[in-house]
């Protein structure tokens, strides 16, 4: 579904990302831990391609090189992702962006609104006025609509009940049990992996993937003595 | 009302649609029709309200003059004094005492000659305790393009009345308004004015004012208004707060895709126990444009309550790459983004009406 060869991403002057390689076969869910400002949302938004994020290396999605491609033909693709903070858009409704673009009916987006319980908000202006709980429902509900191949999920439970993350979490498995459905999800907590069968985890810090492996083990582990032990995996890498 | 009738083209009937006028009259209770300095059509449905030339009125009803610059100073500019020195033209609107008529009245100011001064006085009259919702809309005839038009507008809101009042205006890039507007209102009367421009024009300078004489007043101002590169809009509105428990909120989103406008506002507290704000926002989508709001506030006793705000920027990048990741386009997201920006979702009138028009 999804190769990156290579990817090194620069904000600015600053490379944030440092010689990432990674793929993400057809059908799985992978996990991407680290500890904070290691690069793990730049990662997301350099996949969708972002003009203020500058990439060099291959994006390889459907087996076709999309590194050079705008983020709305990228999206159009089968790409789609859930915001950690999403902006507010005032005077644009909910409803009006979402038939806009979705592909699914009227009455598959009305049964997905009432799944996440977003329903109540159809004529609401987007993320404005809306706590916490419900940015991230409106989040999930937004990038399921689009019926992306590859779900891209930026720490879709943080800020967010237990309540929210059950809805959040059976919305996701359900979507993400057809073996036609990628995902790479960041987590600080792992709350969301308890509704979802992740496939692999990885360790990024300091830009880079410091480790790969069970994705329940990493997280007891990051649990246990923090990123302690990803540092210090981290230093032992040798170089390229 | 036939457009042929009014002797308009296809094209001409077009463009007036576009300032919110329905020839076919059917979600109108009333309607007038002015080009130039003539009256062609006036026309009411509902015999609570009352919709004629204003020099007709002024022949038929003889206390009517004594409304006549009451709430415009005849000589506050050279504008307001050439619109005294001509026969009065324009329209008269008077919805009867207790009528509330939920249903739009509408008004079309038309300037078709060239180089024409179109002057044009209305005069405004709700009754104790009645509704109105008035449309007015002013245009010109592209290939006129140059012209003045010079509108004054005067309010007569009383004890318990409300008005709702919303002008469009589409003219040409040579084209100069001077509307000039006043508000009298009595006790717990409201007077809501929406003013929208998004189309081309060379000038327009505008301050209308409300008076709010009696106790609970309230009066709201809302505007969108967009300058296109050429384009000059020095546009603001003013309330005084004389009297108690009065209120008054002043609006203004405002566009530049070139143009610059001045976005002004003034609100003066004369009686204790008042409250209003005023608020511009404005955005800027292109490097010509340009974007000065002036707020002003003046308090003149204890217990009045008023504040401004103001915030003028761009398009935020991470808006427009919030919705191309949804698989929009940059132009897409760029209009979606400004017509969001442009609409006033707490207006519920409004909101719908611009879906219209807009």
């Amino acid at each position: 579904m999804l190769q990156i060869k290579n990817l090194k991403v620069k904000v600015g002057r600053k490379e944030i990302i440092k010689d990432i390689s990674l793929e993400i076969p057809k059908g799985k869910t992978y996990v991407l831990f680290g500890p904070n400002g290691s690069g793990k949302s730049t990662f997301l938004m350099a996949i969708l391609g972002f003009s203020k994020y500058k990439t060099k290396g291959k994006i390889i999605f459907k087996g076709k090189d999309i590194s050079k491609i705008s983020p709305d033909k990228r999206a159009k693709m089968g790409i789609g992702i859930a915001f950690q903070r999403p902006p507010i858009i005032s005077g644009l409704i909910l409803k009006d962006l979402i038939e806009i673009y979705s592909p699914l009916n009227k009455k598959e987006l009305e049964k997905k609104a009432k799944e996440l319980m977003i329903d109540i908000f159809f004529q609401r202006e987007i993320n404005k006025g809306m706590s916490g709980g419900e940015i991230k429902r409106g989040e999930i509900f937004q990038v399921l609509s689009q019926n992306p191949d590859l779900l891209l999920l930026d720490e879709p439970e943080s800020g967010v009940d237990i309540e929210n993350i059950e809805i959040i979490g059976k919305a996701l498995k359900k979507f993400l049990s057809s073996k036609e459905k990628s995902a790479l999800i960041i987590t600080h907590t792992g709350l969301i992996l308890k509704y979802l069968n992740a496939d692999k985890g990885f360790v990024m810090v300091d830009g880079k993937i410091s480790c790969a492996g069970d994705p329940k083990a990493i997280l007891k582990t990051i649990k246990k003595v923090g990123y302690q032990k990803c540092f210090e995996c981290h230093r032992k890498r040798p170089e390229k | 009302m036939g457009k042929q009738k009014l002797g308009l083209s296809k094209k001409e009937a077009e463009r007036i649609e576009t300032v919110g006028f329905d020839f076919k009259e059917k979600t109108r209770c009333g309607s007038f029709f002015q080009k130039d300095n003539q009256v062609l059509y006036f026309n009411q449905k509902n015999k609570d309200i009352e919709i004629m030339p204003t020099s007709l009125a002024l022949k038929k009803y003889s206390w009517l003059k004594k409304y006549l610059w009451k709430a415009v100073d005849k000589n506050k500019d050279k504008y307001t004094k050439e619109v005294a020195r001509h026969p009065q033209e324009g329209y008269f609107i008077r919805v009867k005492k207790g009528q509330k008529i939920e249903v739009p009245v509408q008004a079309c100011l038309y300037l078709k000659k060239k180089k024409l001064h179109q002057r044009v006085h209305n005069l405004i009259i709700a009754q104790e305790g009645s509704f109105v919702n008035i449309i007015t809309g002013c245009t010109i005839d592209p290939r006129a393009s140059f012209g003045l038009h010079i509108g004054i507008s005067e309010f007569f809101i009383q004890k318990g009345a409300t008005v709702y009042f919303t002008m469009i205006h589409n003219w040409a890039k040579e084209t100069i308004v001077r509307p000039r507007t006043g508000a009298i209102l009595e006790k717990n009367s409201k007077f809501i004015s929406n003013y929208i421009c998004k189309k081309e024009v060379k000038d327009i300078q505008m301050f209308p004012l409300a008076y709010l004489k009696g106790e609970g007043a309230i009066a709201r101002f809302n505007s969108i208004l967009v300058a296109k590169k050429g384009s000059y809009l020095d546009i603001g509105s003013g309330v005084f707060l004389g009297a108690k428990k009065t209120k008054a909120e002043i609006t203004t989103k405002a566009l530049s895709e070139g143009g610059k406008i001045i976005s002004r506002g003034r609100l003066i507290g004369e009686s204790s126990d008042t409250k209003a704000h005023l608020e511009c926002q404005g955005l800027i989508v292109d490097k010509e444009g340009q974007i000065e709001a002036i707020p002003e506030i003046k308090a003149l006793t204890i217990g009045t309550d008023l504040s401004h705000e103001a915030a003028i920027g761009k398009i935020a990048q991470e808006e427009i790459d919030y919705l191309m990741a949804r698989g929009i386009s940059y132009q897409e997201a760029v209009s979606l983004i400004v017509k969001g920006f442009l609409s006033f979702q707490n207006n519920n009138f409004l909101k719908e009406f611009t879906k219209e028009i807009i």
